[in-house]
């Protein structure tokens, strides 16, 4: 009975909220890895680049909202996603048209691109300012629980109660089809396996007739649909800040690097690292050990290894430790 | 139609202001093996450049098929018929050896399978592997995706810039029996290599190129027999 | 020096000038001050990105270190706090120093791969347990001495100015232990790594209140100035402040301005003289040769990385210092008010605009820069004023009104973008 107690508290506290927080990373660190592996750049804007795609979504919902539609249960937000990622994958496409062509044209290094993205940054974040403020918004309407923690103790008769939350199954289903969606694109269909050729061998891929803009323009609505799916899932999952998303790019890169620059299976194997290291070492296990160790060993303290104020940290310490170890990740990436 | 397949003539220019080509001219016949052959700097891999559109000419032309392609892209030139295999780089890595065919094939709007299966047949140990990735593939496995790969448009003249670099004898000798192949099935065959005495061997004609000009040109065999070409090129 | 290099500076003292003229000379001298601490911290990035190709993301970081050093090293101890845990508290950061170096030494010992991933896990576990013991009884007693004012254990008490070098020393720290991990690989992932340092430092700073009161920010920071009430009570300066048609308070403050830009313009020379020398020296040229050819200077024997980790500890210690200065100029530290557009990328678009690779033209952009930084909010609301003026009052204008403060960061972002694209090399392009 103990055991199976702290077997809920630990899925309650740590398992789901870190594997739908992983997930969140793992779409975050898609869409930097694909910037590195096709446009060959570390895009320090993709923080914002989800800022903004979940700005639109959010006003997108409101708009919605106040024409009297919503999705039942769901949030509206769902609805409003397609909007959110059409308008992002617009402002990409016109950022790329009228900045970052013309240093691919001149076949600027990825250093320069890499300058070339903190000025991008600053517009971007400078119009999510502008429009929606640096206040935090939420958006999530619809059911709040899957499974509650009061249902689930009556159900179950146990101590712990497990909630699951409408966002975290959402995230979860969600960041599931479009991983699927994304690895069918890539490895089934023509577009998809020009892309991949095109990270792979760019003289080549140019001299097997494919459309370097084509695989471009395609790359950036990726990156897009992407970077404003992960923003919206975090938003309903937490909250909406314009600086919270700042600071995902810190875990979203570790998990990238962590995976392996410019993998895709490796963005996806380092997000749930990255989330399951930050919820486990900011967790305070006290609860667990009390129902699975014997009475006398009880810890008295929280066994909190970190704060949770320090969540930053660990990612840190983990794209640290891989570094030292194994520098080109997991998977291997591309080598650029 | 008379004449060869291929005929480049007087081929002048370079990458910046001094020319490397110095009036070059080369000639494949349908269905025959041409091999360049010469010194360190030479110009062999430029004058293969030259005939593929990747060096701006100052003078000279280029004719395919009894068609001036002199101002075309590469990727037009792959259109007209020409299948190109640069040196290094010439594999997409991580895609499996199939996913390297169709990339091949990517400009063909028709059916590329059973182009697929004639390269299959021609190199069996790729259809063995066409799962795997390319870059897990041998030195020798990986040239052979490579010449695959360049096949799979059809072209009707295969331009193979030292396929044999860096590869074993064994390997190599069975990469040119390859080649023979590929040129029995009637398309011409353009080779630049550092291996001089065994690819003329092969060669239905040789030339041999010194500061960008022919010095040598004659069959295969003829070169290989003739004691200038022994003397100063084939090391004795 | 050009004359186009002599004009921009020009250009610059005629901006201040006018802001003084128009707007008033407290803001001048803000800017100027503020542009001078801006000017070193762009020197030190210059170091880094122009002079080596390295990405430091992180120079928020290292201004922070600078920071915490004005506070450790003027602000007078508090022996209570010091009573109740200080000893402790030195105790358990002792033993986690030591368990870090005991793991390290293991690790290296140790050539079974197993056995050496095995003990170097039990060893760290068993000292953080260890040094948790320690450490949070002793942080919980500093933090509970007169949590109002006090609640962290002071400083040492020293004169501020010589926090200056200890702030650099602080960053330099900080900059071996990135270096050592980062060099050497991919350049991006420099990038990454100062980022979360960065972010890392910044946490500390906030959350340890034994430290430096985390958010309850240290004020009164002391001076290397006299202060302005002191020289509005001493009769002989309001004398000579009358003598010049000041009223003694406006004097007292341009004063203290003014002897604070005094120390900076010393310091920033000092720093413009020693990096000509050391561009001009063979190192110099050395590091430029790396730079524009890592493969080469690799290949004639040169150790790149550990170049690179020179400059890279230069840089961070130049930034460091800046921030010690910034610190002192405030009286206070408040680590709730570091971000990392306004205090990394900011300087990143100095850099940039200015022209990276060229020291006078990191300092032209901490000026011009910084200049615009300040400048551009009251444009702003002057230019959404003008704007919104059709539109009836409402929600929309409110919005639009309030939201123009935000202009800043959209107009840095524009004014980089602008810079990369047509004068890619900076204002004052390197020779």
């Amino acid at each position: 009975m103990d055991l199976l107690n702290a077997l809920v508290a630990l899925t309650n506290f740590v398992i789901v909220p870190a594997t739908a927080y992983g997930a969140q990373l793992a779409l975050g660190a898609l869409g930097v890895t694909l910037t590195v592996a096709v446009l060959r750049f570390t895009n320090v804007a993709h923080g914002d680049t989800m800022a903004f795609g979940t700005m639109v979504t959010i006003l997108a919902t409101w708009g919605l909202q106040s024409l009297g539609i919503s999705a039942g249960p769901l949030p509206t937000a769902l609805i409003a996603l397609p909007v959110g990622i059409a308008v992002t994958a617009w402002l990409l496409l016109a950022t790329d048209r009228m900045v970052y062509r013309f240093y691919r044209r001149n076949r600027a290094s990825s250093a320069i691109l890499l300058i070339v993205s903190i000025g991008v940054m600053f517009v971007m974040n400078g119009i999510v300012r502008l429009v929606i403020g640096v206040d935090e918004q939420r958006f999530d309407d619809g059911a709040r629980f899957l499974v509650s923690a009061r249902d689930f103790k009556e159900m179950t008769g146990l101590d712990e109660g497990l909630a699951i939350r409408s966002s975290q199954a959402i995230t979860l289903v969600t960041a599931l089809t479009v991983m699927v969606a994304l690895f069918w694109f890539l490895n089934r269909t023509r577009s998809g396996k020009s892309m991949r050729a095109f990270a792979d061998n760019r003289d080549l891929a140019l001299l097997s007739g494919i459309d370097p803009d084509r695989v471009v323009r395609i790359t950036w609505v990726l990156v897009a649909a992407l970077a404003t799916i992960a923003g919206t899932l975090y938003g309903l999952d937490k909250s909406f800040k314009p600086f919270t998303y700042f600071q995902l790019l810190l875990p979203i890169f570790a998990a990238a690097i962590v995976g392996g620059l410019g993998s895709p299976v490796g963005a996806i194997v380092g997000g749930f690292i990255i989330a399951f290291s930050e919820v486990g070492l900011t967790y305070a296990w006290k609860k667990v050990l009390g129902y699975t160790l014997p009475a006398g060993l009880a810890p008295d303290g929280l066994v909190q290894l970190l704060g949770t104020e320090y969540k930053n940290a660990v990612s840190f310490l983990i794209l640290v430790l891989v570094l030292l170890i194994k520098p080109t990740g997991l998977f291997r990436g591309t080598s650029t | 139609m008379s004449g060869p397949f291929l005929e480049a003539t007087g081929l002048r220019g370079g990458y910046g202001a001094a020319d490397i080509l110095h009036g070059c001219n080369l000639s494949v016949e349908k269905g025959r093996i041409a091999v360049i052959v010469g010194p360190n700097g030479a110009g062999k891999s430029t004058a293969m450049k030259a005939v593929f559109g990747m060096l701006p000419l100052r003078e000279g032309r280029v004719m395919l098929g009894g068609r001036d392609i002199t101002g075309l892209t590469p990727q037009a030139r792959v259109a007209a018929g020409m299948g190109f295999v640069p040196q290094v780089r010439n594999i997409f890595p991580t895609m499996t050896v199939e996913e390297n065919l169709e990339m091949g094939g990517f400009l063909r709007r028709d059916d590329i399978r059973p182009t697929i299966e004639q390269v299959y047949d021609l190199f069996p140990i790729l259809g063995d592997k066409r799962h795997q990735a390319a870059g897990e593939l041998s030195g020798g496995q990986r040239q052979q995706v490579a010449v695959g790969r360049a096949l799979m448009t059809r072209p009707q003249l295969l331009m193979l810039d030292e396929p044999t670099a860096g590869v074993s004898p064994i390997v190599m000798d069975e990469l040119f029996d390859r080649i023979i192949e590929v040129a029995r099935t009637g398309i011409s065959i353009l080779m630049v290599e550092q291996n001089a005495r065994q690819a003329l061997e092969i060669a239905d004609t040789g030339y041999v190129l010194v500061q960008g000009a022919n010095r040598f040109t004659d069959t295969g065999a003829a070169l290989l027999a003739d004691p200038h070409v022994r003397a100063s090129f084939l090391g004795g | 020096m050009t004359a186009r290099t002599i004009a921009m500076f020009l250009l610059v003292l005629l901006l201040i000038l006018l802001t003084g003229f128009l707007q008033s000379w407290n803001t001048a001298l803000y800017i100027l001050n503020m542009g001078l601490v801006s000017a070193i911290m762009a020197l030190g990035l210059n170091a880094q990105w122009g002079f080596a190709g390295l990405f430091n993301v992180g120079v928020m970081g290292f201004v922070a270190l600078g920071g915490l050093a004005a506070v450790l090293v003027s602000e007078p101890p508090v022996p209570e706090a010091w009573a109740a845990g200080g000893p402790r508290l030195l105790l358990a950061l002792g033993t986690g120093l030591a368990t870090i170096a005991l793991v390290v030494a293991v690790h290296k010992r140790i050539g079974k791969r197993w056995l050496r991933i095995a003990t170097t896990v039990i060893l760290a576990c068993l000292g953080f347990a260890l040094y948790r013991m320690l450490f949070d009884p002793a942080r919980d007693a500093i933090e509970a001495v007169d949590p109002a004012t006090t609640g962290f254990l002071g400083g040492l008490g020293l004169p501020v100015l010589i926090a200056w070098p200890v702030g650099g020393l602080f960053a330099a720290g900080a900059a071996w232990i990135i270096g050592k991990t980062a060099l050497g690989l991919r350049s991006d992932y420099l990038a990454i790594a100062t980022l979360g340092i960065s972010e890392i430092i910044i946490s500390i700073l906030r959350n340890e209140d034994w430290l430096a009161r985390g958010v309850k920010n240290v004020v009164g920071i002391p001076r290397p100035v006299p202060y302005e009430i002191d020289l509005q009570q001493d009769p002989g300066f309001a004398g000579t402040a009358a003598g010049l048609g000041l009223d003694p308070v406006t004097a007292s403050t341009l004063y203290v301005k003014l002897l604070y830009a005094g120390l900076f313009a010393i310091v920033l020379v000092a720093l413009v003289v020693l990096s000509q020398l050391a561009l001009n020296a063979p190192w110099g040229r050395m590091m430029r040769a790396i730079r524009d050819n890592e493969t080469a200077a690799a290949a004639m024997g040169k150790d790149v990385t550990r170049r690179h980790l020179q400059v890279f500890i230069l840089g961070s210690a130049v930034c460091g210092l800046a921030g010690a200065m910034m610190t002192t100029l405030d009286g206070q530290l408040t680590p709730g008010t570091y971000q990392p557009l306004r205090f990394t990328f900011l300087v990143w678009v100095m850099v940039i605009v200015g022209g990276s690779g060229n020291t006078l033209g990191g300092v032209l952009g901490g000026f011009l820069v910084f200049f615009l930084w300040v400048q551009v909010e009251p444009l702003g609301q002057a230019l959404m004023q003008v704007l919104t003026l059709p539109l009836p009052d409402g929600a929309l204008k409110g919005h639009l009104l309030e939201s123009a403060a935000q202009m800043r960061l959209l107009t840095m972002g524009v004014v980089m973008l602008l810079v990369l694209r047509f004068a890619p090399r900076g204002l004052l392009p390197e020779r």
